[in-house]
């Protein structure tokens, strides 16, 4: 059976240059990076090349503001509860949004349950944040602003230099999730006055569980992990040095490639996307139409329910993913969609296609004989009907 | 979350699935909102016995193969027995369900339930109707 993998916003694979990168050091630079002896010392070298490497591909001002985590889930929790409690004698206010991921959402949750308070900025039905919103939103107790630079569901690219300007205008720290926007979108936290960023190294064809925050020197931040004189002491744990080679080499290539990668997307993007409307009727494409990263399509299938459709490719060899309450547990579609005002009968058949950078034209030609065979099959029987759809 | 074999072999090729011309017991439950819309078509004769169950589900695997299953609990059944089947014979017949997919059963027992009680409505009219026509006939 055919395989094709559309789901590179939940993972990636390695890729051979990140895999040539990593694999001397699980058994030739095997020391521990915190060692003082030869081979601590050389490990630290890969690790400091690394930091060097990623630092240079976000135009960090030094290379020590990167500090390593285990993924973009740590890197959040750590900046949104570190910032907020390092700063918690100056007022104890933060500002999110609505359709931030879980990592910052329930990293803000847990803050509310100590005391702070959080407000979730809306967001339009492009799943744009409003800069007056953000404004009447400050406080005086403000400390920390968070929004994510691209949304991981449906791609769309917050303005993120006007937030974070605004922010700084107000005197609040301003950090950004850019999990999904490192190699999509230029980044540069100093053009940006970016404070912290989070970013992780499987979405970009590096290894899992490794990621990084960069925190601008002068940024106070408590520890969430305890123990040990790592990462400046501000994050214990032996280093993961293959990851962290692995994670250093994925973010230079990426941005390396940028340009010619997105080309390549933007032109897959384009001939799903008319492949896809030309083929099957009631169909709506969500997220913003220009501001949008090219690599996610997100797409609700009307009259039908996502995770119908996601099993139903599956069973021909497609992956992809969704967000309909039938696959979160919680009974309740996409908190993404919900807040652009997508009505839950529409966001249920709801379908993230992410492409790679080895996704082909016959990649998408197959996908789409499939997709119209499930849709089909899935409309024959659904008690939805186009005259009572709203 | 894995799904047994037994569903996805009945949410890849429903035995039951699609309207019935001639139903006359047509029930709706759940909603879209919560991702589960179930319809359930039943065909029954004048001594009360269910001839044909088909049904058409907006939903997960789960939900299309447990309308898919409760059609099969009840083909044949007289109403009465019917309305004993229960969503618990439903998820034995699919093996291991997810916890959170069980609503799945529950929901296909209820439109069972909802099916017959449009069966007995319509019944109720159609007497009403002939023992009205009776009377003006008299």
């Amino acid at each position: 059976m055919r395989k094709v993998y559309l789901d590179n916003a939940a993972t990636t694979y390695v890729s051979s240059e990140v895999l040539a990168e990593m694999l001397p050091c699980f058994n030739t630079i095997y020391g521990n990076a915190n060692s003082l002896h030869g081979f601590g010392r050389e490990a630290a070298n890969i690790v400091d090349r690394a930091r060097d490497r990623i630092a240079h591909a976000i135009n960090a001002n030094k290379s020590n503001e990167i500090y390593f985590t285990s993924g973009g889930s740590e890197a959040d929790n750590w900046a949104i509860k570190g910032i907020a409690h390092a700063y918690a004698n100056k007022g104890k206010h933060i500002i999110t949004s609505a359709i931030e991921h879980h990592a910052v959402l329930d990293a803000c949750k847990q803050l509310e349950k100590e005391g702070f308070e959080v407000t979730y900025l809306p967001v339009n039905s492009y799943g744009l944040i409003n800069l007056a919103d953000l404004i009447h939103s400050i406080k005086k107790t403000t400390t920390l602003i968070s929004i994510m630079t691209v949304n991981n569901e449906v791609g769309t690219i917050q303005n993120i230099k006007a937030i974070a300007k605004t922010a700084h205008e107000y005197g609040v720290i301003f950090h950004t999730d850019a999990v999904q926007a490192i190699g999509a979108v230029k980044i540069d936290v100093q053009d940006m006055e970016i404070d912290a960023m989070s970013m992780s190294a499987h979405k970009i064809y590096g290894p899992k569980g490794c990621g990084a925050l960069y925190l601008k020197n002068g940024i106070r931040i408590d520890n969430l992990i305890a123990g040990g004189s790592q990462e400046r002491a501000k994050r214990g744990g032996t280093t993961d040095v293959p990851a962290v080679a692995g994670f250093g080499k994925a973010v230079e290539i990426a941005v390396r490639d940028l340009s010619i990668n997105q080309q390549k997307l933007k032109a897959i993007r384009t001939y799903f996307i008319d492949k896809v409307t030309e083929r099957i009727p009631y169909v709506q494409v969500n997220g913003h139409p220009h501001q949008k990263i090219n690599g996610t399509v997100n797409m609700s299938f009307e009259m039908i329910e996502g995770e119908s459709i996601m099993m139903l490719l599956d069973l021909d060899g497609v992956a992809v993913s969704t967000a309909s309450a039938c696959t979160s547990q919680a009974l309740e579609p996409s908190h993404v969609l919900r807040a652009m005002g997508i009505p839950d009968e529409i966001a249920q058949g709801s379908i993230r296609f992410s492409f790679g950078k080895n996704t082909t034209k016959s990649d998408i030609d197959y996908v789409v004989d499939v997709l119209e065979k499930a849709v089909n099959k899935l409309r024959s029987i659904s008690p939805i009907t186009k005259a009572g759809r709203k | 979350m894995m799904y047994s074999q037994q569903i996805i072999e009945r949410f890849k090729n429903p035995k039951n699935a699609g309207g019935l011309r001639g139903a006359n017991g047509i029930g709706k439950v759940g909603n879209a909102g919560c991702g589960d819309i179930m319809k359930m078509y039943l065909l029954i004769d004048d001594n009360g016995v269910i001839k044909d169950a088909r049904f058409k589900t907006f939903g997960c695997c789960a939900a299309i193969a447990s309308t898919d299953v409760a059609c099969d609990l009840i083909k044949g059944k007289s109403v009465e027995d019917a309305l004993k089947v229960t969503n618990k014979q439903v998820y034995e017949i699919l093996g291991e369900m997810p916890a959170h997919k069980i609503h799945c059963s529950v929901l296909a027992e209820e439109s069972i339930h909802a099916a017959i009680e449009d069966y007995y409505k319509k019944k109720e009219k159609e007497s009403r109707k002939s023992a009205k026509a009776m009377i003006d006939d008299d």
